[in-house]
């Protein structure tokens, strides 16, 4: 108890959400009249949540949207007030929700630092003190005198992120997924200054659904979905359960998407299924098959069973493999592969069967299948998302793939 | 002890510090004469209303110097209904802010009232600069002119704090807001001489803590002609009326702002 930094003592949020609001001048007549008897419907964002953080811990907080998690964080923060239930914090709490909070386009950079350290509690002597470090990790030597709305979305960001990690030196952080968004070279500053607040042994609480920052990052974790503690322990094991529901969900899906006789075209990719109609892909399954641990043993097979509506000279069939973020990873056809199929007459059905080596991470994926003929110019039916498989893996890499990887050494100098 | 206070309101200093900072940086943003309006906005204001009332209307008041007279009611006033005009959208302007990060609630209000006082201070000067010039009839009790400002940033604050809050979620208090004020440059005596209405009149207008304000730094400043609450009801007991009004007033109003700003982030 003595060493916990947080304790969250059985939390729970409603939010009254109003049924109607008054809008019309009729409403207003007969709202006015019943002004006490407005009715509410209840959200409950938080149930009986219950956590401890120690002292120098890094503690994820995962779920997917609508899962109470960034309400949780409003918590801990001091912006919303718990309905029921406590919330102990012992020492200084630095929230980094949004970056660049309060940043104000007429002010100049100079003058939006001071600001935004103030918004957090820094006062002007601590942060003079820190100005010249502020300035120079943002690289915006030349442009502290003029105004921010000057300055390139990127340049704002860079000088939001300088202030925000060059103060904050409190003892507990809270950071939001949402930090770790813009272009690749700032997303690897973001992790940079994580694994030194993991050196620095500072209490980070950290929301995010990204399971590689979880992995990597984090000392324990919490999975929360539909307002309760589903889990909470060592991160790799929370975020097989985040996969694992994301399975189970997608396989409900699947049932009820073929209740519905295959009407629903839209897949998660929002892509709808097209294509000329000379032939259509009747089913894509996708087996996983004996992949373990080691890497790059085992397969995926993927097999594609495909109907020629009319008479194909030449059809080409052709697979892309995405994950959760939806990055195409891979993907073939037929044709790139040399492997010409024979010409199908109308009403006549074959299956393409491909397999592919076991170098999948951990995760979700999807995949989009296409019919093509005539030097895959003409598409007769292109299917996003046409069936999904999932990954389930003790030793992850937080890496994209998981490819085989042969290692080697020599002792050049005796 | 005073450190441990200290220590609480550190967050509050710096950022009502930084806010007014801000807002005063802000306020004269892009315009040539600057800061400068601060004070030729009261000048000008001035100039129209001594030209309807006392040129046009024949207006008395009775005093010496009725420039300064006239125009210290006029800045009083000004302060007034920036303080409450402003604090009613402060809350919901800041928003956005409210939604990100946890800081006391309260320090918004006052920074607009700190803002305003800033004004004031400014356009007290003007006043200055009329009484050198018209002469008045000051005497030791000037020093208890502070005393009357403080009642006057009381007052003031007290509504604002509870117009904020309330406008959170009743948007009508804008309107509702806008329509009092104007009642209210009516019923008190900027550009009227209080003793035109008749005796039991002045007793229930004099009441108006704001009313009482305008007359007793009247009274202080420029004129010992200036009618206030002592000789309407021949008793200085008398102000302790507005005073407790004040004060109750304030009591509710920080209560239930207090009540409300905890729900200010998910209401707004």
């Amino acid at each position: 108890m003595k060493d916990s930094m947080i304790i969250v003592d059985n939390v729970s949020k409603n939010f009254k959400l109003p049924h109607q609001k008054i809008g019309s001048v009729k409403n207003i007549f007969t709202n006015l009249f019943s002004l006490g008897g407005r009715t509410y419907e209840v959200q409950h964002a938080l149930k009986d949540i219950g956590f401890e953080v120690k002292k120098g811990e890094f503690f994820g907080i995962v779920g997917r949207n609508g899962s109470g998690k960034s309400t949780l964080l409003k918590i801990l923060a001091g912006i919303y007030q718990p309905t029921k239930g406590s919330v102990h914090v012992g020492g200084r709490v630095v929230p980094f929700i949004e970056l660049g909070v309060g940043f104000n386009g007429e002010l100049t950079g100079k003058e939006n630092v001071f600001l935004n350290g103030a918004l957090m509690g820094f006062s002007e002597k601590e942060i003079t003190a820190k100005y010249n470090n502020i300035v120079e990790f943002a690289e915006l030597e030349r442009f502290m005198d003029q105004k921010l709305k000057n300055y390139s979305s990127g340049m704002q960001v860079r000088l939001a992120f300088s202030v925000a990690t060059r103060l904050a030196e409190s003892d507990i952080l809270l950071i939001d997924e949402v930090l770790a968004v813009g272009d690749a070279a700032f997303q690897r500053k973001c992790f940079m200054y994580f694994k030194q607040l993991k050196l620095d042994r500072k209490t980070v609480i950290f929301v995010t659904h990204e399971m590689g920052a979880v992995r990597e990052y984090c000392d324990r974790a919490l999975l929360i979905e539909k307002a309760e503690i589903v889990d909470i322990g060592k991160p790799g094991v929370i975020a097989s359960k985040y996969h694992k529901m994301f399975a189970d969900e997608s396989k409900n899906d699947n049932q009820t998407k073929e209740k519905q006789n295959k009407s629903s075209k839209v897949g998660i990719s929002g892509e709808e299924r097209w294509g000329d109609g000379k032939a259509q892909i009747v089913s894509v399954s996708a087996k996983v098959d004996n992949l373990s641990g080691e890497d790059g043993e085992g397969e995926v097979i993927i097999t594609a069973r495909v109907k020629a509506l009319t008479d194909l000279e030449k059809p080409i069939v052709g697979f892309s493999i995405k994950n959760l973020q939806l990055a195409q990873l891979m993907g073939t056809n037929t044709m790139r592969k040399k492997h010409p199929l024979p010409p199908v007459r109308s009403g006549q059905e074959f299956d393409v069967e491909w397999r592919v080596e076991g170098m999948f991470n951990e995760g979700t994926y999807y995949v989009d299948s296409t019919i093509a003929h005539d030097q895959a110019v003409l598409v007769a039916d292109r299917w996003p998302d046409a069936t999904s498989f999932q990954i389930f893996r003790e030793d992850n890499t937080p890496y994209q793939v998981y490819p085989a990887i042969k290692v080697k050494s020599n002792i050049i100098k005796p | 002890m005073i450190k441990k206070l200290k220590n609480r309101y550190r967050y509050s200093t710096i950022l009502l510090n930084q806010l007014v900072k801000t807002d005063f940086k802000l306020r004269y943003q892009n315009s040539v004469l600057g800061y400068l309006w601060s004070l030729l906005k009261p000048l000008f204001l001035f100039l129209i209303m001594y030209m309807v009332f006392v040129k046009v209307l024949n207006v008395d008041f009775g005093v010496k110097n009725s420039g300064a007279y006239l125009l210290l009611g006029l800045v009083i006033w000004s302060f007034f209904t920036e303080v409450t005009g402003g604090s009613v959208g402060a809350i919901v302007g800041k928003g956005d802010l409210l939604r990100k990060l946890s800081f006391p609630r309260y320090v918004i209000v006052l920074s607009t009232g700190f803002s305003a006082l800033i004004n004031l201070c400014l356009n007290l000067l003007i006043v200055g600069l009329f009484i050198l010039i018209g002469g008045s009839d000051t005497s030791w009790k000037i020093l208890l002119a502070p005393l009357i400002f403080a009642e006057l940033f009381v007052f003031s604050l007290a509504l604002g704090f509870f117009l904020s809050a309330a406008f959170v979620k009743l948007r009508d208090i804008g309107h509702i807001w806008d329509v009092i004020m104007q009642a209210l440059f009516y019923i008190t005596p900027i550009f009227f001489p209080i003793t035109l209405a008749p005796l039991w009149a002045q007793k229930i207008l004099i009441l108006n803590p704001l009313a009482q304000i305008m007359q007793d730094l009247r009274y202080l400043l420029v004129s010992h002609h200036t009618t206030t609450i002592n000789s309407v009801y021949g008793s200085s007991w008398s102000r302790l009326i507005p005073v407790i009004i004040t004060l109750i007033m304030a009591f509710i109003a920080s209560l239930y702002f207090r009540k409300k700003s905890k729900y200010f982030a998910e209401e707004i």
